[in-house]
Parts: C-alpha cells; structure tokens; sequence
C-alpha cells in the first residue's frame, strides 16, 4: 500500500539512555519523576464530577482530588500532553503512524477488543493501588533507588511472566 | 545551580515530549512488543526501562555528589509491600493480557492504534472499582508500611556506588539473556514486521 517503508525502531540502550537522561531531567527541574496513571485517575475524577457529582463527593479515594480543581491545573496533565505530541512525532517522521487495531496472528477484532477492555480494568485497579504506575512507581521510584519500585518491578515481571503462559497463544 | 528547581509547565511539556518519543522510537507504543516482553521473545521492554533507570539514578547520584542536588529533596516512594505487590502483578497481568500498560497506551493511541483506547476505557472502569472498593481495602493498602522513602541503600546497609554497580551488571546480564532468547526466536519484532 505504502510504498516508503517504515524506518526501523531505534537500538533499545539508545532508547533507554535517552529515555533515562529524559528522567533525570525531570527529577532535576521539577523534584519528581514521570508518571502516566495519575492523568488517568484525575480523569476519572473530572468525568465523575460531571455525571455525578455527589459519588465523587462521597468517595474517600476520589475526594481529596477535588480540591485541586480542574485536570489542567496538574503537571501530569500538561507531561502526558507532551507524551503525545512525542509519540505522534516520533512516528509521523519514521513513517511509522498507522492506523489500526493491533493484535495477535489468530487474534479476532472482537477478543482483541475485550483483552483490552480488561487488561486496562486489571491496570485501572492495580496501580491505585500500587500507589503508581510502571512508570510512575517503577521507572521513576527505580531511578531513586526506592524499594517501592523494586518490589513493583519483580511483581509485574513475575506475573507477567505467568499470565503470558495463557495468553501468548492468542498473541504470537 | 541547585538542584531539584521548580520548573514550571514548559519544563514538564519538554519532558514529556521526550519520554513519548523515546517509547515510540524503541517500539513501545506496540503491544505486540510489549506483550513479547513477557513471551521472551522480545526484551525491549527490560531493557529500555532497566537502562533508564541505571542512566537516571547513576546521573542522579553523581549530582549529588557533587553538591549540586539534594537527594532528600527528590521524590522517594515509601513501600507499602502487599499493596505495591499486588498493584504490580496486576499491571503485570494487565499488560500480558491488554497489551499496555497506563503511559504505553498513551503512546499506542498516538502511533494510530485504536485498540489502546478500549485499554484507556478499561483503566477508568478499574480505577472507579478502586474507588468504590477503597474503603473495604483500606487495611490492605495500608499493609506491611517500609520506613519512609526507604532505599536499596538503606535497606541493606551499602553505598550507593555498589548498588549502582550491581544494578548496571544486572542490566549487563539481562541484556545478554535476552540476546539468547532473541537470537533463538528470530530477533526482536522490527517496525516492518508490525507495519504489515
């Protein structure tokens, strides 16, 4: 269909000294690391805000968030913004952007769909609870040398690990 | 100069521009590459994240050392040991079975991919259950609390350097783990194999 190729990805320890460069600049200008998942617990507490106020309100997780107003009144709001003007760039200059609903070899359009409705249901759970995200817990906790992201990083390979025994015959 | 500032939005937008591109650029915003993470298949995933890390906190100590920063002013997470298992198996299991994890699919939805948004639906689904949930787990959340900002160093008594040290030889050894693994399977999923 497209006859200029996709470029290929770059050498992941050139990713990755970029990418850790990327957080210890952030740790400099601003005292903390990246994250990803707070934008989407701030969403929740928006979109709530709006449909049903009174939940929100009642809600001991949820409450404390109200205080601090709109989404954008928040870093993370303003980092993931950044996020997707990187990867929108990023991908545009190496003819890598495509639309579409990625899945495995023998996966259908419809399981693919609910496998991701569910891994983000999983996610959506475990990283409040984790107090973090892979990024926010693991890159970020990791780059200070905390226990915490330790402790997240083991956990999350492990069982990605074992679930993957299940799921990588849909996905390969 | 003395470190960290109080940088304001631009400083953040900067930041998180970067950190976009960086995942795009190593593949992963592809849940085909992030799921062969845990197939062993493909080790991007390891080792871009363990390479950031080793690169951030060796770059971080070296200010410090040198004056420039103050460690103690930085974020450091507190471990709360089953809540920070559990949240992570989950992300775990959420990844091997959706295909992102929360920033990935951020990155997926802007490379194109729109399955990244039923993740995105699926995330404020969970998070709602949290919050429904928050007050029945709240012993749980609170479970096996570690002193405050707790690090490797402070838990187990050496410097700093040596951690540093033992951490890059970890990434050393999981890179050429993940060589073998790769080189048996055909090499790490490539940006054209994806594009077709």
């Amino acid at each position: 269909m497209n006859d200029r190729q996709a470029r290929e990805f770059w050498p992941p320890l050139a990713a990755g000294i970029g990418l850790g460069l990327t957080l210890m600049g952030m740790f400099l200008m601003t005292g903390h690391g990246l994250g990803a998942n707070g934008f989407f617990t701030r969403l929740v507490v928006w979109l709530g805000d709006m449909a049903h106020p009174a939940w929100v309100d009642a809600n001991a997780y949820l409450k404390p968030y109200l205080s601090k107003g709109h989404p954008l009144n928040e870093w993370i709001s303003w980092e993931i913004a950044g996020v997707s003007m990187g990867a929108l760039v990023g991908s545009l200059t190496a003819r890598r952007f495509q639309w579409k609903i990625e899945r495995g070899a023998h996966m259908g359009m419809g399981t693919r769909l609910a496998l991701a409705l569910g891994g983000g249901v999983l996610t959506g759970f475990g990283a409040p609870l984790a107090r973090g995200c892979t990024s926010g817990l693991g890159l970020s906790g990791g780059a200070t040398l905390a226990v915490a992201a330790f402790v997240f990083l083991i956990s999350f390979f492990a069982a990605g690990l074992l679930l993957s025994a299940l799921t990588r015959r849909v996905w390969q | 100069m003395n470190f960290p500032m109080d940088g304001g939005i631009l400083a953040v937008l900067v930041a998180g521009f970067l950190f976009g591109y960086f995942l795009e650029v190593s593949g992963l915003g592809s849940p085909r590459k992030l799921t062969a993470q845990f197939t062993l298949r493909d080790w991007t995933v390891f080792k871009v994240m363990f390479t950031a890390i080793v690169v951030a906190a060796t770059g971080l100590w070296l200010f410090d050392v040198v004056g420039m920063l103050r460690l103690d002013a930085l974020k450091i997470p507190t471990p709360f040991f089953w809540a920070m298992a559990v949240g992570g198996a989950l992300l775990g299991a959420g990844m091997a079975i959706g295909g992102y994890c929360p920033g990935t699919s951020v990155v997926g939805l802007f490379t194109g991919r729109l399955d990244a948004l039923f993740f995105m639906v699926g995330m404020l689904i969970g998070t709602m259950v949290f919050a429904e949930s928050f007050d029945a787990l709240q012993g749980f959340y609170l479970a096996a609390q570690g002193p405050k900002g707790l690090t490797l160093a402070g838990l187990t008594g050496l410097p700093s350097w040596l951690i540093l040290v033992l951490l890059a030889a970890l990434a050393e050894a999981g890179f050429r783990l993940g060589a073998w693994f790769e080189h048996r399977r055909g090499g790490m999923i490539s940006a054209t194999e994806l594009s077709k």
